[in-house]
């Protein structure tokens, strides 16, 4: 039963053309799947929540004010209630602006110097003026800013938004 | 390409030893009937690839395990299948090895010099085994503790041993955190390593001894291992990997409620791999118990590591081997029949089971928004409108916020739809103005993050709701915080009564508690049924 070489060759290329194949299906089967399961978001729970920080009434032109609130936060498959922190400031039209605690630069915490009339973070010196803007320093970009809604006297905080580009 | 092959062959020796794996010389009958082993390794890797992508997202605590499975399962992407994966990928992976050990016995492969890599066998059998009994436990749902329960139970009665195994698996026969701890530290630390190590030890014998031959085999020319065998290997573990992939995506598997030690209604069933040992128990009652339990398995896994020296004879041939194939119909006839019984004798209770790996926010619902997702059903309004990404798109998305009025207006939209928004299409709805309110209530609660969740909504619990709305209940009772508060609320009901005590409380509810204003209510078997399923998948 001696086969002519050349059927030989092209059924032998046929066994390990499909053993490839067949691989490389079984490796996209799990390897997609595994990747979008683990770079993919989780669904969000729910829709981002205002949480009631105080008092607008309370607030006065042009001086900052760091508020503290407790809010919810999804961490996969917990919710826990943490502390969270806030510079409220009520801007010269009378609107509320909120800012992130965190300096946009390595995240260390600001605070308000009331003599100088800005923003400094005392671990690399950085800047912002009371609109959240770098004044000096290696802060690379404005301070982030809260969603803020006003309903009747009560300040509202929804989410924190990145703040884009860069100046100073 | 090449100096950096010859370089690296230098060194480590690598592409030699491929190369003398890929063509190991073996017997001219190999073939089809020698695929079972490669697939199980495929599929022991396969579930330690998918167990660890699990791991990822997964808190081996009682209390965090079953929270971070329903995030797996209802909030990451592709989790569902990765579980589905991993098991389906076990009682496939079981099936497997019990084939592979059936053709090497059939073919009498065990004999002489190859009883070393069956016994081998036999134990990486048994430690496919533990996997799936350790990793039972591991959702921590009402099924996986109650069957560890009997489990544990079942092992502490083994003679002289029990109580130290009992020991061993953490705690007096209680399941809890101990064991919890032990059973995962089992299934993912000290199982896949031992695994390893005996499969390379078990392929080490085969490579040792050669693939086994039959009768005729010297007298033919010997074949190469690759590419034909390794082509038909190949194709077994494609095909085994697509029924497992479709059996992930097509069956669901099920999360049940989270265990709970109170729960005194439960029936536990193990996994159907191990039913057929839970009927043999059944056969055995006082103190014969520990006979079905411990030494009847005992015995059998005794002879099974003892086959090569029970069974001495020289044939091999496979058609000749009565003895042995009648011994595996045998086994294969008894294995179904105890299996059948054990089916059989399980409750049926699975329809009015609430699926925990579900979005279960419809449990959030007051009755009467429950009873507009069964109007919403009855009157299939998913035929014109979409929600969410379900439906139609005739009709307006009704999971958008801004076409929602209130409730009034969708009310006389529902009676009249051309007169609320001139051009309409909708037909007029021709329910009572209580039914209206209810799916007007449903549709405005409906947005785009709980559409999905609300398509789930059981059909015990929507058709529970409605005799709850037709019976007034909420008119004394409070359910998710709607209601009144004259009688007691409803949530939390199943764990401070049982069912057959509720369903006669409607019947009389001053026999069971005297001094109740409760009304008799006299329902039909089916709405009973639908209402107290309904009231107790209320969460606490």
């Amino acid at each position: 039963m001696e086969r002519p070489p050349a059927e030989g060759m092209s059924r032998r290329n046929f066994y390990i053309g499909a053993v490839y194949g067949m691989w490389a299906a079984i490796a996209a089967a799990l390897g997609i799947p595994a990747l979008v399961y683990l770079f993919f978001p989780p669904k969000a729970r729910k829709a981002e929540e205002w949480v009631e920080i105080g008092d607008v009434t309370k607030l006065a032109p042009n001086s900052p004010v760091e508020m503290v609130f407790r809010r919810n936060r999804v961490d996969g498959w917990k919710v826990t209630s943490e502390k969270g922190t806030a510079w409220v400031v009520k801007q010269p039209d009378r609107s509320i602006v909120a800012f992130g605690p965190q300096c946009t630069h390595l995240g260390c915490a600001y605070h308000w110097e009331d003599s100088k009339n800005d923003f400094l973070c005392p671990c690399h010196s950085s800047v912002f003026g009371i609109d959240g803007r770098v004044v000096s320093g290696p802060a690379p970009r404005p301070l982030d800013r809260f969603d803020v809604k006003v309903d009747g006297n009560k300040l509202l905080l929804g989410a924190l938004r990145r703040s884009e580009g860069h100046n100073g | 390409m090449r100096p950096i092959k010859e370089w690296l062959d230098h060194r480590t020796g690598l592409q030699t030893a491929i190369r003398q794996f890929l063509y190991e010389e073996i017997p001219a009958s190999s073939g089809w009937h020698q695929v079972f082993g490669s697939v199980a390794i495929f599929l022991f890797l396969t579930q330690a690839f998918t167990g660890a992508l699990l791991a990822f997202n997964y808190a081996p605590t009682p209390g965090d395990a079953y929270n971070s499975l329903r995030y797996i399962l209802t909030e990451l992407t592709a989790g569902r299948l990765i579980r589905g994966l991993h098991h389906w990928g076990a009682s496939m992976m079981i099936v497997v090895v019990v084939l592979h050990m059936v053709q090497v016995f059939l073919y009498g492969a065990y004999k002489k010099p190859r009883e070393a890599t069956w016994m081998v066998g036999v134990v990486l059998l048994l430690l496919t085994l533990a996997y799936g009994l350790t990793g039972y436990l591991l959702p921590w749902d009402n099924r996986a503790y109650w069957g560890t329960v009997v489990t544990t139970q079942i092992a502490g009665q083994a003679p002289v041993l029990g109580p130290y195994i009992q020991r061993l698996m953490g705690g007096g026969g209680a399941v809890g955190v101990v064991t919890f701890a032990r059973f995962y530290g089992l299934h993912v630390l000290l199982l896949p390593p031992a695994t390893l190590l005996l499969i390379a030890l078990h392929v080490y014998l085969v490579r040792k001894h050669g693939v086994a031959p039959q009768p005729l085999d010297d007298q033919l020319p010997k074949q190469k291992f690759y590419p034909r065998q390794v082509f038909k290997d190949t194709v077994a573990i494609f095909v085994a990997f697509a029924i497992l992939f479709v059996m992930a995506l097509v069956a669901r598997v099920p999360l049940e409620q989270l265990a709970d030690p109170t729960d005194t209604s439960y029936v536990p069933r193990p996994e159907w791999y191990f039913l057929f040992l839970f009927q043999t128990l059944k056969l055995f009652t006082g103190p014969l118990e520990v006979v079905g339990a411990v030494v009847l398995p005992g015995l059998a896994i005794l002879t099974l590591i003892l086959v090569p020296f029970i069974d001495r004879g020289r044939m091999i041939q496979v058609t000749r081997r009565t003895f042995a194939i009648s011994f595996v119909l045998l086994g294969v006839i008894g294995w179904t029949g105890l299996t059948l019984a054990a089916v059989k004798s399980t409750p049926k209770e699975a329809a009015m089971e609430v699926d925990y790996s579900a979005p279960t926010d419809w449990m959030q619902l007051s009755p009467e928004e429950m009873a507009g997702v069964a109007y919403f059903r009855e009157e299939n309004c998913i035929s014109c409108h979409s929600v969410g990404d379900r439906g139609n798109s005739v009709g307006p998305d009704l999971t958008r916020n801004t076409i929602h009025k209130d409730a009034a207006w969708m009310i006389q939209h529902f009676k009249r739809p051309s007169a609320m928004r001139p051009g309409s299409s909708m037909p007029p709805i021709q329910l009572s103005d209580a039914q209206l309110n209810s799916l007007a209530a449903f549709l405005l609660k409906l947005n785009p993050d709980n559409a999905t969740a609300l398509s789930n909504a059981p059909d015990f619990a929507t058709e529970g709701a409605l005799v709850y709305q037709a019976n007034h209940c909420g008119s004394c009772h409070m359910v998710n915080g709607v209601g009144m508060k004259v009688g007691p609320p409803l949530n939390g009901l199943s764990k401070r009564q049982s069912r057959s005590w509720v369903e006669e409380h409607f019947a009389n509810p001053q026999k069971l508690s005297p001094g109740s204003i409760m009304p008799p209510y006299k329902l039909s078997p089916k709405d009973m049924e639908s209402l107290t399923s309904y009231l107790f998948a209320l969460p606490e």
